[in-house]
């Protein structure tokens, strides 16, 4: 990104190139910054960027381009905005599901889990772990790609999903226990 | 959790991201290691309720029109402009329309049977052609777990094999065949001297059905629908032997 040329005709225009990739840009931004209104305001911004970017842009996978813009706005905005979610304990110890839980009853608990239970539960995610899962469970991008839109390493994006999903199952199983408990399931 | 420094590893296969070798070295070891086929199953089912979830977060229209009036004009999508016409034109266009209403009202009822019986003329012609020497199938085998999984990755579906050998119905192999736009499933059976064709594909509730049983050209032909799959079975065989056959396949 650098030079503010106008779209090269090579790769297509602005209107082919970018546009169509909005609910893709839109659903990172949701599931970063958590609520619809900041989530607005965070793609528009990045399509402006993207706009003054374009001639940059070498052709290529359009939406992990678009999706690497969308991001860096949304960690700018946490900078400035709301530093603790960067800060947060990107790797809280969670303790290991046990070993002498029947086979598959976990994989059932987990199949079981209901939209609202598991919204909660990735909503709760330090940011890295949610981005990661989002990119690859919700947007279905390959590493590579995820590792494109995030500006790390293949390497850190596989641990990442690792630990990630090893922490929202975490979340789902003890979120089903507090219910259990509190009686709200029958 | 996966077994000691396995979880890594794990995630990595669960994505289909490792290379081949280490590919092939998780799934032997996953073989023997109940631990991380359990593990691989919790992951399953966590992949499953996100799927089925629906947290996908589409942009509202709203944001769409935002983002359309902020950018530059040149960068926004060109409405379409239809060309002016003079209005005689216009008139003969109307014209055409309703014809082709009026003449579309008369024919269509016609159309579902015409269509059940291109498709059932297509079928007899691929059950001749497939008689041809070197035509009869792609996989030859009398395993139906050998014919089964050749169809993984042909298709867009699974079709349903079973070996009928047992009841004088031998499987002979299957095919890849194309009746009626699609790619469908062929499968060969044997009775004596006869040969069977079972065409298998998706059931399309808008499709026309085909008559449970008819002849063309010298050749019987008996339908069904079963478990969200149309049948069609054809052959020279008398029609009473075939439709027995129909019935074990079909149950």
């Amino acid at each position: 990104m650098g030079e503010e040329k106008r779209g090269p005709s090579s790769a297509g225009s602005f209107e082919q190139v970018v546009l169509p990739h909005m609910d893709a840009a839109y659903n990172l931004a949701r599931w970063l910054v958590r609520n619809t209104h900041d989530a607005e305001d965070m793609v528009q911004e990045a399509y402006l960027r993207a706009f003054k970017f374009f001639g940059g842009y070498q052709g290529g996978d359009a939406r992990a381009w678009v999706l690497k813009i969308v991001r860096n706005t949304c960690y700018s905005f946490f900078e400035k905005n709301r530093p603790a979610e960067l800060a947060e304990e990107f790797d809280e110890k969670v303790h290991t599901a046990s070993t002498t839980e029947e086979p598959g009853a976990e994989a059932a608990l987990l199949k079981s889990a209901d939209s609202r239970m598991l919204r909660e539960a990735l909503d709760e995610l330090p940011v890295n772990f949610r981005e990661v899962l989002v990119l690859r469970e919700l947007e279905g991008m390959s590493y590579k790609e995820i590792a494109e839109v995030t500006g790390v390493p293949m390497g850190t994006v596989m641990s990442g999903l690792a630990r990630g999903r090893t922490q929202l199952r975490e979340r789902l199983l003890n979120a089903r226990a507090k219910e259990e408990q509190r009686g709200l399931r029958k | 959790m996966a077994c000691e420094n396995n979880q890594l590893l794990l995630d990595g296969y669960f994505d289909g991201e490792l290379d081949l070798v280490r590919n092939l070295e998780f799934e032997e070891h996953v073989k023997s290691c109940a631990r991380c086929a359990q593990e691989l199953q919790a992951q399953q089912g966590l992949r499953d309720s996100l799927r089925a979830a629906n947290l996908y977060e589409r942009a509202p229209e709203s944001l769409r029109a935002r983002i359309r009036a902020a950018l530059p004009a040149e960068a926004r999508p060109q409405p379409i402009v239809m060309p002016r016409r003079p209005v005689l034109e216009w008139l003969a266009v109307a014209a055409a329309v309703l014809i082709a209403v009026f003449l579309g009202a008369r024919v269509l009822p016609n159309i579902g049977g015409q269509s059940r019986n291109l498709v059932a003329e297509e079928i007899v012609a691929s059950h001749i052609r497939s008689m041809q020497p070197g035509h009869l199938y792609d996989v030859e085998s009398t395993d139906q777990h050998t014919v089964k999984p050749w169809f993984d990755g042909k298709l867009d579906f699974a079709p349903p094999v079973m070996d009928l050998k047992d009841k004088g119905f031998p499987l002979v192999g299957g095919r890849l065949d194309y009746v009626d736009h699609r790619n469908i499933a062929a499968l060969v059976y044997q009775r004596q001297k006869h040969f069977i064709n079972v065409f298998v594909w998706p059931e399309e509730s808008k499709a026309a059905k085909l008559p449970e049983a008819q002849t063309m050209q010298g050749y019987n032909l008996v339908s069904w629908s079963h478990d969200g799959m149309d049948f069609c079975a054809v052959s020279d065989l008398n029609a009473a032997e075939l439709r027995q056959f129909a019935q074990l396949l079909g149950q």
